[in-house]
């Protein structure tokens, strides 16, 4: 089972449709990945809609997706987390999802822009520093 | 009134689409009883945590759904079992984030708040957890 990952302009869109097992669930994190890694993504949008389980297991792997892609330099909004989900992910305790969370694909495409657009400022500016980079 | 009860569904546990399988039947099982979707969420997510360590721990398994309403009140029971090696200390597999399998350490303890009623029995060899969700039955009937 592959998950498709649609690309617009430099945002991917991603939505899965499907309970995936475990074995997709990883499948789909290296793909993702990959895909940030080679188009050189600035934001992804995950819409999990159709996901009417999302266990601890799920809940790590998308938080740990959001992580990789942000480390690749992609900013990441999950959309779509149904009601039944979010009460059951605080009912099990914990922040079991670390990552931005949007109602639906819109209004998420509208915050990877307003963050794409925030970083891009601060990072344009920086052409004539001295080799070193800064965090902020 | 619903007399008969739903008859019970077994889902054995071999692989990961296992658990797709198993946390399946419990949503469907559950739904069939009249659980509303807020209970089908909290099993079905309960199932899968602990089909997951069947997978992950021992291998094989089973998870049986069980119907054991009454007149009144709607009552689910669900067993997952499995011969693996077995929990060696239970106390601590119930604490937050505590892992041997190199995962949150969230499942056994976050099953355990979804459920209403929740046990482990293990030993080497034989692992059961038995958990529960009852509810009051409403006079009109869930579609």
């Amino acid at each position: 089972m592959k998950i498709p990952i649609l690309q617009l302009g430099r945002i991917l869109l991603v939505s899965i449709q499907v309970d995936l097992t475990d074995t997709d669930a990883m499948q789909f994190q290296n793909d993702l990945v990959n895909k940030i890694a080679a188009t050189e993504a600035l934001g992804v949008a995950i819409d999990i809609t159709a996901l009417d389980v999302v266990d601890s297991f799920m809940a790590r792997l998308i938080s740990d997706t959001a992580s990789m892609a942000r480390l690749l330099g992609a900013e990441v909004v999950i959309c779509g987390i149904q009601p039944y989900v979010a009460m059951t992910l605080v009912e099990m305790g914990r922040d079991l999802i670390g990552a931005d969370c949007a109602f639906n694909l819109e209004q998420a495409l509208k915050i990877l822009n307003g963050l794409i657009a925030l970083r891009g400022d601060s990072t344009l500016n920086s052409g004539d520093d001295d080799g070193r980079s800064y965090p902020f | 009134m619903m007399d008969a009860l739903i008859p019970s569904r077994r889902v054995t546990i071999t692989d990961s689409s296992d658990i797709v399988r198993a946390r399946g039947a419990a949503r469907s099982l559950a739904t069939d009883i009249g659980f509303g979707l807020a209970d089908q969420t909290r099993l079905a997510t309960a199932v899968s945590e602990l089909a997951r360590n069947v997978v992950q721990y021992a291998g094989s398994g089973s998870c049986e759904i069980i119907d054991a309403s009454v007149a009144d009140e709607m009552r689910i029971r669900i067993v997952v079992e499995d011969s693996g090696p077995g929990i060696p200390d239970i106390d601590l597999a119930m604490q937050d984030g505590y892992s041997t399998g190199g995962s949150l350490g969230a499942g056994l303890p976050g099953t355990r708040r979804l459920m209403e009623s929740f046990a482990i029995e293990s030993a080497p060899g034989q692992t059961r957890v038995t958990i529960g969700l009852a509810r009051q039955r409403h006079h009109q009937e869930r579609r």
